[in-house]
C-alpha cells in the first residue's frame, strides 16, 4: 500500500500478509509448472514458492493463490488433467476444512449443514427449498440456481460455482443426497 | 441517508449507484431491476421497507452483478476507492463481496477521508476481508452468525471454511468465543451475533440477547440474516446509536418472522412483507 498508507495508519494494526491466500501442492514440480503456466494465462495471480515445513511432501515448489477462488482454480486445473496433492490455506498449514456434518429434521423438512453453508429439502418431493448461510457472491448465484430442483437433476456446486463458500454448499448437497436418495 | 454496498447474483448487471425503492418482490435502482431473494437485495429491501416505514429517504445501494467470479465485485470496490471520501452518509454496509484483502484496504482507506465518518458495519464477505486484514477494529458492527463468530474467534481462520475446533450449534460458548475475537482484535466495536437467540456484545462481553418471539423455521431459509443486517443498516442510518440499532434489530425481525409464519421453505420475501407491521407491532409495545 506503499509509504503514504503507512503514515496515514500509523496507529493502527499493520494488515496480515498472507490469511487470504492458499496453497497448491503437487506431486513433481513439472505439474507445478503446467499448472502454473495454466493459472497464469487464465489471469489468475499466483506465485510459484517453496512450501513451509508442515505440508513437505518431498516436493519442492507449491502454488500459493488466492484462498476465494479455489473452487474455479482447481477445476480449470482438473479441465486439463492435473490435481493437486492437497488444497492448504498459507497462514497455517495444520489447518483443516470444517468436516462435521449437522442435520435438523423439520418433519417434512430436512435441514442439513456443511462448514457455514445450510441446504434445506423438502422431504416429500426432494426438491430444494432454501440455501442459507455463506459470505461469498456466488451464494445467491447458487441459491437461485438450486432452489426448486429435485436433489437428482440439481446442478453442482463444483460446476457452477467459484468459492469456498460453493464448496462447502457442495459438501452439504452431497450430505444431504446420502441422507435422503439412499 | 445511509448507504448499503454488496453484489447482485447476475453477471450482466451494471454497476449502480443510486437510491433503492421495492416494487413488489422486486427491488429498483436507477432504471435496474433485481429480484429480493436472499443476500444484498434481500438486505436492501428490508432497508427500504424501514425507510418507507418512517417515511425517510430510501437507502443508496452502490452493487455491481457477480456470480462469484470476482468482477462485479471489483468493480465495486473500484468505485469505492474512487467516491466514497466525498460522501455524506450515517451508516455505510458492506455485504456480498467477494473478499479481498488488498482491496479491503484501498476503500478503508477512502473511508477515512469521509466527514462525518460513517457507522461501519460489515457482513458476509466484507466482513470476512476486514478480519483477515486484521483492521475488524475499525467497524462499528458486525453480524455473524455463530459459525462466523467461531471464524472471528480462531486468530488463524483465513475463512469460515477452515474454522478450527466449531462444533455446531453450541450457543453455550458464545461468551467464550466472543472473548477470543476481542482478544485476537478480530471483532467490531459491536457484535450483533444471529442465532437462537440474538446476542449484542462489545469488549466488556454481552451486553443484550434478544430469544423472542422464538420462530425455528427461520433458521432453515436463507436471507434472514440479511434482513437483520438490513435493519441494523437502516437504524443506524435513521440516526439510531449501534448498540440500539442491534437489539431492536433482533426483535423486529423475530417479529417479521412470527408474522409471516413461516415453514423451512418459505422464502425470505414473505418475511420482508411483514417489516412494516412488525415495526408498528415493536414500536407500539415500546
Amino acid at each position: 500500500m506503499g509509504l503514504l498508507s503507512f503514515f496515514r495508519k500509523e496507529k493502527k494494526q499493520p494488515p496480515v500478509p498472507g490469511r487470504d491466500r492458499g496453497i497448491l501442492v503437487f506431486e513433481n514440480t513439472s505439474e507445478v509448472i503446467r499448472a502454473e503456466n495454466i493459472l497464469q494465462k487464465r489471469g489468475w495471480q499466483i506465485r510459484v514458492m517453496g512450501p513451509p515445513p508442515e505440508i513437505r511432501t518431498g516436493c519442492d515448489l507449491v502454488i500459493e493463490f488466492p484462498l476465494i477462488s479455489g473452487l474455479e482454480i482447481l477445476r480449470a486445473l482438473e479441465a486439463c488433467g492435473i490435481e493437486p496433492l492437497k488444497v492448504v490455506p498459507v497462514s497455517d498449514g495444520m489447518l483443516q476444512p470444517v468436516s462435521i456434518f449437522f442435520a435438523r429434521d423439520y418433519g417434512d423438512y430436512l435441514m442439513v449443514q456443511a462448514a457455514n453453508m445450510k441446504i434445506t429439502v423438502d422431504k416429500r418431493d426432494l426438491t430444494v427449498v432454501n440455501i442459507s448461510g455463506g459470505g461469498c457472491p456466488d451464494v445467491p448465484y447458487l441459491a437461485a440456481q438450486m432452489v426448486g430442483c429435485r436433489l437428482d437433476e440439481i446442478p453442482e456446486p463444483r460446476s457452477i460455482g467459484h468459492t469456498l463458500c460453493g464448496y462447502a454448499l457442495q459438501l452439504a448437497l452431497e450430505e444431504t443426497c446420502r441422507k435422503c436418495l439412499l | 441517508m445511509f448507504a448499503v454496498v454488496g453484489t447482485v447474483p447476475d453477471e450482466a448487471f451494471p454497476l449502480v449507484w443510486g437510491p433503492a425503492r421495492i416494487a413488489g418482490k422486486n427491488l429498483l435502482i436507477e432504471n435496474h431491476s433485481v429480484p429480493v431473494n436472499r443476500g444484498t437485495p434481500a438486505l436492501l429491501a428490508s432497508a427500504a421497507k424501514v425507510c418507507d416505514f418512517f417515511s425517510a429517504d430510501p437507502p443508496e445501494a452502490i452493487l455491481a452483478g457477480d456470480i462469484g467470479r470476482g468482477g462485479g465485485s471489483r468493480q465495486v470496490y473500484a468505485r469505492l476507492e474512487q467516491c466514497l471520501g466525498g460522501c455524506k452518509y450515517l451508516s455505510l454496509t458492506f455485504h456480498y463481496i467477494q473478499p479481498d484483502v488488498d482491496w479491503h484496504n484501498r476503500v478503508l482507506f477512502a473511508v477515512e477521508d469521509m466527514h462525518p465518518r460513517p457507522v461501519l458495519i460489515a457482513d458476509a464477505g466484507f466482513m470476512y476481508a476486514a478480519k483477515m486484514s486484521g483492521q475488524a477494529q475499525c467497524y462499528d458492527v458486525f453480524t455473524p452468525d455463530m459459525g462466523e463468530l467461531a471464524f472471528l474467534a480462531d486468530p488463524e481462520a483465513p475463512h469460515p471454511f477452515y474454522t478450527r475446533g466449531f462444533i455446531f450449534h453450541e450457543p453455550q460458548r458464545a461468551n467464550e468465543l466472543i472473548a477470543s475475537a476481542y482478544a485476537h482484535r478480530n471483532a467490531s466495536r459491536y457484535l450483533l451475533v444471529k442465532g437462537k437467540t440474538d446476542i449484542a456484545a462489545d469488549e466488556k462481553g454481552v451486553t443484550d440477547t434478544v430469544s423472542h418471539p422464538v420462530v425455528p423455521a427461520m433458521e432453515a431459509i436463507g436471507g434472514t440474516g440479511d434482513i437483520i443486517t438490513g435493519l441494523v443498516a437502516a437504524f443506524t442510518g435513521l440516526g439510531k446509536d449501534p448498540r440500539t440499532a442491534c437489539v431492536q434489530a433482533a426483535s423486529v425481525s423475530r417479529l417479521a418472522g412470527k408474522l409471516a409464519d413461516p415453514h423451512p421453505g418459505t422464502q425470505v420475501i414473505e418475511i420482508i412483507k411483514q417489516i412494516p407491521a412488525a415495526l408498528e407491532v415493536f414500536f407500539a409495545e415500546k
